[in-house]
């Protein structure tokens, strides 16, 4: 399943560390984060539960990016 | 500017004014005092990086610019160097504001020129006009589409005239008239007249809403030079940060050593300077801006790339293969000869017609309109339609044998054979032969132009495909000037062809096919690059393909390659301008020829020029 989501983020070498975090998150196959978009689409795993990995993906993001959001 | 812009804005010039004060008041002599001032400019102008610094460091996320520019800043500000590291961290904002401005504004230059978004769509309700949103209108419905709307919906018009504004989708200037019965496509302006359509799609399958899907979508699929920025990022700023810890240490200790003065202060200077050059922004936002100005450009111009992949395979590519009907001919069959024996052209087309006057081929479709006039069908009896062969028919008393050669030679009628491009049909009057009528696929108006455009665009080999048969593809490939033809194939024929010439080219060259998307999924998804033209309203055909050409003229092909290679360029412009400078100022900063201000210039003066070029990108005047 794939789902894409709206993001905002100043820098792109922010999402390009948020396309990094995204992807190390359980759950998520593939990610994919564009900076001119300002969008993330992400391709999950079979069976996860996208609401909880997307919760994650974020927590992720911010750790990595403080200034980052994700629209779920 | 956004809020967050303006903020930074007012902070950028609270410091300036501050630092040129600073600058010219004779402080020298009080030490503490000069340096608490100073850190009123510093932290208004750079309190959100120190703070960003901070908690890359608290969250392991270390090596990034914020902490580049701290480090730099911090660095210059302990050798006494204020000026220089306050003028640091006020560039760098500078130069970042700059950056998001830019950025900013081509996003906004993107979404204006794909604005082909409808608002809202116009249903009778009760007898009066009530604007809905287009997504609850359901298919079957009635539109009105008022002059100066966009058209919400697709759908077929079942009243009104009005010219309509396709420039938005396909980057064609002259507008389309659409009447009563035309199709008409989301997303087009009416300029006159009021239209009430028939919707024949929910507003999510229309074209305006699958194209925006794709433009919208489109970097998604990331080109081996962004892969390797995002990669070369990664890694440079670590190096980069161990070399100037290298360059801070290791000259001193070695002095030290050597028994000579280590100048500690001059090492970590340069060091810093160092830091401040390395700043990898200009390249990280470069090239990412250059594929997305391409990416809009392209589309101004009536050419949707589904990647920034695809705009780099475009670039590359050495061999073009192209479907025959529907791509370089019309794909509508015309009467383009009537060659008559003992009677007049008129009456041969007219017996003609009246004879295929109850048929509904393609064939029987085309004489009737090149004949051009109502038939009185009570004239015409005894129709037989003998298959593969033709047709016989009475008309006025006579007999009227029309069809191919084996129906000639079935009744004794001996015939020339006719090497003409397309199908002769033999016409036979009680018996006796009286000419033929030629019916063929026409050329488009640009084929001929967009193989001599595609010869200058470097491309090696163009190659025709089609289930035609051999003596027509012969003639039209000779007319048009192809290098290859393969005629006589069926559609699973053309993937192995396609396969074949997949495999005489190296990896770098690449492939591109081009159809009408009708039929050639397979073949579409094959070829390195699958374009599908004249892809309004064929839904199927922007799904298979990786670049769509709104219009089906095969000339665009050539546009779409010429931007794709301004937009390659430009990146790798990009790429070779900000490395070599970073580098050449690197090598002057570790030998102390580079100072703070060369620093500054190498960082920021590097992003600004890159940016500017990368939206060089975005015109596409020259193709259109």
């Amino acid at each position: 399943m794939k789902k894409t989501y709206k993001i905002d983020v100043d820098c792109a070498n922010c999402a390009n560390k948020m396309e990094e975090a995204a992807n190390n998150t359980a759950g998520v196959a593939n990610a994919v984060v564009n900076f001119m978009a300002l969008k993330m689409s992400v391709e999950f795993e079979d069976g996860a539960d996208t609401k909880s990995v997307m919760e994650e993906v974020l927590k992720n993001c911010k750790k990595v990016e403080d200034d980052c959001e994700i629209f779920l | 500017m956004n809020k967050k812009q303006k903020k930074v804005l007012t902070r950028i010039i609270i410091a300036s004014v501050l630092m040129v004060i600073l600058v010219l008041l004779p402080l020298e002599d009080y030490p503490l005092v000069r340096f608490i001032l100073f850190m009123v400019p510093y932290f208004t102008v750079g309190y959100d990086i120190l703070l960003k610094a901070f908690k890359g460091i608290k969250n392991k996320q270390v090596f990034d610019e914020n902490f580049l520019m701290a480090i730099a800043t911090v660095g210059a500000i302990a050798l006494g160097e204020y000026t220089e590291g306050v003028a640091v961290m006020l560039f760098y904002q500078i130069g970042e504001l700059f950056q998001s401005y830019a950025v900013g504004k081509s996003r906004r230059n993107i979404s204006q020129l794909m604005d082909i978004r409808p608002d809202f769509a116009n249903v009778m309700v009760d007898g009066v006009l009530e604007q809905v949103d287009p997504d609850d209108v359901e298919i079957g419905s009635e539109i009105v589409v008022q002059p100066g709307e966009k058209i919400p919906i697709d759908g077929v018009v079942i009243d009104g005239n009005a010219t309509l504004d396709t420039a938005a989708l396909t980057g064609e200037s002259v507008p389309r008239t659409a009447k009563n019965g035309d199709e008409v496509i989301s997303g087009c302006i009416n300029m006159s007249g009021v239209l009430t359509i028939r919707t024949t799609k929910e507003f999510g399958e229309s074209t305006a809403s699958k194209i925006l899907d794709l433009v919208e979508n489109a970097s998604s699929k990331k080109s081996k030079p962004e892969n390797f920025i995002s990669k070369f990022a990664r890694i440079y700023t670590p190096v980069v940060c161990y070399s100037a810890l290298a360059l801070a240490v290791i000259p001193p200790v070695v002095r030290l050593i050597m028994g000579i003065d280590p100048l500690w202060t001059q090492w970590v200077y340069r060091a810093l300077t160092f830091l401040v050059i390395s700043c990898p922004c200009a390249l990280v936002i470069s090239i990412p801006l250059t594929f997305f100005a391409g990416i809009g450009g392209a589309s101004r111009a009536g050419v949707l790339v589904k990647g920034s992949n695809y705009l780099d395979a475009l670039s590359r590519s050495k061999i073009v293969v192209m479907d025959k009907t529907g791509t370089l001919t019309k794909g509508v069959f015309e009467v383009t000869k009537v060659q008559a024996v003992d009677i007049s052209e008129e009456e041969l087309l007219e017996m003609t017609a009246m004879a295929e006057a109850f048929s509904n081929h393609p064939i029987s479709r085309s004489l009737k309109e090149a004949y051009g006039k109502p038939i009185d069908t009570s004239l015409v009896s005894d129709v037989e339609e003998i298959s593969g062969h033709g047709v016989k028919a009475n008309v006025s008393g006579k007999v009227v044998q029309v069809g191919n050669e084996k129906l000639m030679n079935s009744i004794g009628v001996q015939v020339e054979d006719i090497v003409e491009p397309g199908t002769v049909i033999h016409v036979a009057i009680d018996g006796k032969y009286h000419g033929y009528i030629l019916i063929s696929d026409m050329l488009k108006e640009h084929s001929k132009e967009a193989i001599i455009g595609l010869k200058r665009a470097g491309i090696s080999k163009t190659v025709m495909l089609t289930g035609d048969s051999k003596k027509v593809a012969d003639l039209v490939a000779a007319d048009l000037g192809l290098d290859e033809v393969c005629a006589e194939l069926l559609p699973g024929d053309k993937v192995s062809k396609v396969e074949e010439l997949l495999a005489t080219k190296t990896d770098k060259e690449k492939l591109i096919f081009v159809g009408d998307g009708i039929n050639d999924a397979p073949v579409l998804s094959r070829a390195d690059i699958g374009v599908a033209m004249g892809a309004l309203g064929s839904d199927a055909a922007i799904e298979a393909a990786d670049v769509v050409l709104m219009d089906d003229d095969p000339s665009s092909i050539v546009k779409a390659i010429g931007i794709s290679k301004k937009c390659m360029r430009i990146v790798y412009e990009n790429i070779y301008f900000a490395i070599g400078i970073k580098v050449a100022c690197l090598i002057l900063g570790a030998v102390g020829i580079a100072n703070m201000w060369i620093a500054i210039f190498a960082d920021v003066g590097v992003m600004v020029l890159a940016v500017l070029n990368a939206i060089r990108a975005l015109s596409v005047k020259k193709y259109k």
